[in-house]
């Protein structure tokens, strides 16, 4: 049995586990249709012409994990903030880890969708949010909707700001040869309201594991949204990283993506500007070798005047590692005085490494700013002459400005210790050996 | 010191030094001017070692040590340094991050160990007050959003830490108002001593208004064609190339 139709088979099982009188019920059952018609995406579809699922969906996966709890906190420390106090919402092999985690539900919410989903309480905030931003027809995201059951769920309150970063982490333990994962969150950050969250998959096996994940972010008028999604993963991880995000007026969100490694990684990232004054600004930093591939399908949809949105990413592609970048604009009719800038650049460091990038601006408004600009290219020869004319060696030079190229992206990120961390893997990545204090 | 014997070199297919000869001694300094197009800058970097040029035919020695195969790094640890027109900006790396680089890397060449941090903090500060230079300047990225001014000077405080046998400076008087000029100059002249020498390259005669040299050459067409002393510095700025040119051809 291949994995669509394990899938579509296991979708009786999976409502045995869920309540079916409850709303969202009728939007999984819907979502299970349009998934059960389109299947996974191939390579004739124009959206993923460079990125190719086929040897992935060989894989035999576990779609409903075995549980492992006996996560022990000392054998996975690395990968949290400990340095400083977080809120934590950790799951592994997709179950919730209360052992692992800090939630709350003092003056904000930090906590997890099967609560959301279960609890009356929060029965009128997922009828107003849940499902509502995520495409319908997009059959990833209708996988992962028909059988949304456990996830992140994030309230901040009218004009409260969130007293410490939220850290979202997903482990997976190899406890099955295959795995696939599907979290569903949802984050809503009312008017005025401010959250930083720092996302991550982590694989802590060599067995494979999918992840198809779909997050959903309101931010309401006046909102501040800081997101960080650090994707330093094992070869034999992949993950599918959808993201939709919208924005309210005079609102600000901002999601900088790391990618520095996976078997596979494919992030599409929307953001819909409901109101004006909103500013969206997307960042991106990937660093892959080997085989390893990663895909940045990015959409900013300007729906409303007056708004700006930044898009800078940063790739450097080394062996035969491939990647894509497709950044979508789109500008509405009404939509004047749109600001939108969009950067990618990328450096190959080998003649087998591959990258394709393409902007896509479709603009219907006719008073707007919009510039876009791709580069693939090798270093700078006269900048590598002058370090070395400083008497530092060429390998050494080299890896000082891809760490340049790279650092670039890292100026917006909020987060102190976020930044080092950042700085220190690209360093790492870089082969940066100079001593100096990153 | 640095000897430079019939010093041919080219980029592609051109032809653009057509045998230098050039003898500096510890302690001197010299000038090459010419126009635009001469080789002057070309000159700078065959000395620094640049592979993008091809050196065809020739020598340069530095304390009769050939430098003809070392990569420019190698160079920069024998005591080349030159001081750059175009600094290159490099973000995320800061000046004094750079400069601790720099000169372990150079420690390390010459089989010596790193710097200790003490002496190296009272070296940043020693150097940087000699060209002016505010201590936040050193925590910014090096050369990202410099002004002109700043990249000059910054590229002196550079040569003042790696403390080199033989200085280049490559039209440093460019983009530099008198203020700034002066305080270049005085750092150049400041770190001049019996046992290293400099050689100045430039276009106008202003700059050697401050830094005086001993000898003045005139590059044309790839080669030296007349050197003189800091007088022939004040005849080109009143006479300009031209009759350099005439005397050449005829």
């Amino acid at each position: 049995m291949d994995l669509k139709d394990k899938l579509v088979a296991s979708f009786m099982a999976f409502e045995g586990g869920v309540d079916l009188d409850h709303p969202v019920h009728e939007i999984r059952s819907e979502a299970m249709k349009v998934f059960e018609a389109q299947g996974f995406p191939e390579k004739r579809d124009e959206e993923w012409k460079y990125t190719s699922l086929k040897a992935l969906l060989q894989n035999d996966f576990s779609v409903f994990p075995k549980q492992n709890d006996c996560l022990d906190y000392k054998n996975v420390k690395q990968y949290f903030l400990h340095e400083i106090d977080t809120y934590k919402i950790v799951f592994v092999d997709g179950a919730y880890s209360s052992f692992l985690s800090e939630t709350t539900h003092q003056g904000i919410d930090v906590c997890l969708m099967s609560a959301a989903l279960s609890k009356p309480k929060y029965l009128p905030m997922i009828e107003e949010y849940f499902n509502k931003i995520a495409p319908k027809d997009e059959s990833l995201t209708a996988l992962n909707t028909a059988f949304s059951k456990e996830g992140a769920f994030i309230y901040i309150p009218k004009n409260v700001a969130a007293d410490k970063p939220v850290e979202i982490i997903h482990f997976a333990t190899g406890n099955e040869a295959a795995v696939m994962l599907q979290p569903r969150s949802m984050i809503v950050v009312d008017q005025g309201a401010e959250l930083q969250i720092l996302e991550r998959h982590r694989s802590l096996t060599s067995n494979a594991v999918l992840t198809n994940s779909v997050t959903e972010i309101y931010a309401q008028a006046n909102a501040q949204v800081d997101y960080y999604k650090v994707q330093n993963d094992n070869l034999t991880a992949s993950l599918i990283d959808n993201t939709y995000i919208a924005q309210g007026r005079d609102s600000q969100v901002s999601v900088h993506t790391f990618s520095f490694g996976g078997k596979l990684t494919r992030n599409n990232l929307h953001f819909y500007q409901k109101g004006e004054n909103a500013n969206s600004i997307l960042k991106g930093v990937t660093i892959i070798g080997e085989k390893q591939h990663v895909d940045h399908h990015t959409l900013v949809h300007h729906g409303v005047p007056n708004c700006e949105s930044h898009q800078d990413y940063k790739g450097i592609f080394d062996e035969s590692a491939t990647g894509v970048f497709n950044g979508k604009i789109m500008v509405q009719d009404i939509a004047q005085k749109t600001n939108a800038f969009q950067q990618n650049n990328n450096i190959l460091l080998s003649d087998k490494a591959t990258i394709n990038t393409k902007p896509q601006l479709e603009i219907f408004a006719d008073d707007v700013k919009c510039s876009h600009g791709c580069t693939i290219g090798q270093l700078d020869q006269d900048a590598l002459f002058y370090l070395q004319s400083r008497g530092i060696p060429q390998k050494e030079a080299k890896a000082l400005l891809l760490y340049a190229f790279a650092n670039n992206v890292l100026e917006s990120v909020q987060i102190p210790l976020v930044k080092q961390r950042i700085n220190r893997i690209i360093a790492q990545k870089l082969g940066v050996q100079i001593g100096f204090d990153l | 010191m640095l000897s430079i014997k019939n010093l041919h070199a080219r980029v592609a297919d051109k032809e653009i030094l057509q045998g230098i000869n050039l003898e500096i001694k510890a302690g001197e300094v010299h000038a090459i001017m010419g126009p635009n197009g001469a080789g002057k800058s070309t000159l700078a970097s065959v000395i620094a070692g640049k592979e993008e040029f091809e050196v065809t035919q020739g020598s340069i020695e530095l304390d009769g040590e050939d430098l003809g195969e070392l990569a420019p790094e190698e160079r920069a640890h024998k005591g080349v340094f030159l001081s750059f027109q175009y600094p290159v900006e490099i973000p995320g790396v800061t000046v004094t991050n750079f400069m601790k680089s720099a000169i372990n890397e150079t420690r390390k060449a010459q089989g010596l160990s790193e710097m200790p941090a003490n002496e190296m903090l009272q070296q940043i500060k020693e150097k940087s007050a000699l060209l002016e230079i505010d201590r936040k300047f050193l925590s910014r990225s090096l050369n990202e959003g410099f002004s002109g001014g700043e990249k000059k000077r910054n590229e002196i405080f550079q040569m003042a830490m790696l403390n080199p046998k033989i200085a280049i400076l490559d039209e440093t008087d460019s983009g530099l108002d008198i203020d700034a000029l002066r305080i270049v100059a005085n750092g150049v002249n400041k770190l001049k001593g019996p046992h290293n020498a400099t050689l100045v390259i430039t276009h106008y005669q202003r700059l050697l208004d401050y830094i005086v040299p001993d000898y003045v050459h005139v590059l044309w067409n790839g080669k030296i064609v007349k050197s003189g002393g800091p007088e022939l510095a004040l005849e080109l700025e009143e006479k300009g190339y031209d009759w350099i040119k005439q005397e050449t051809t005829a």
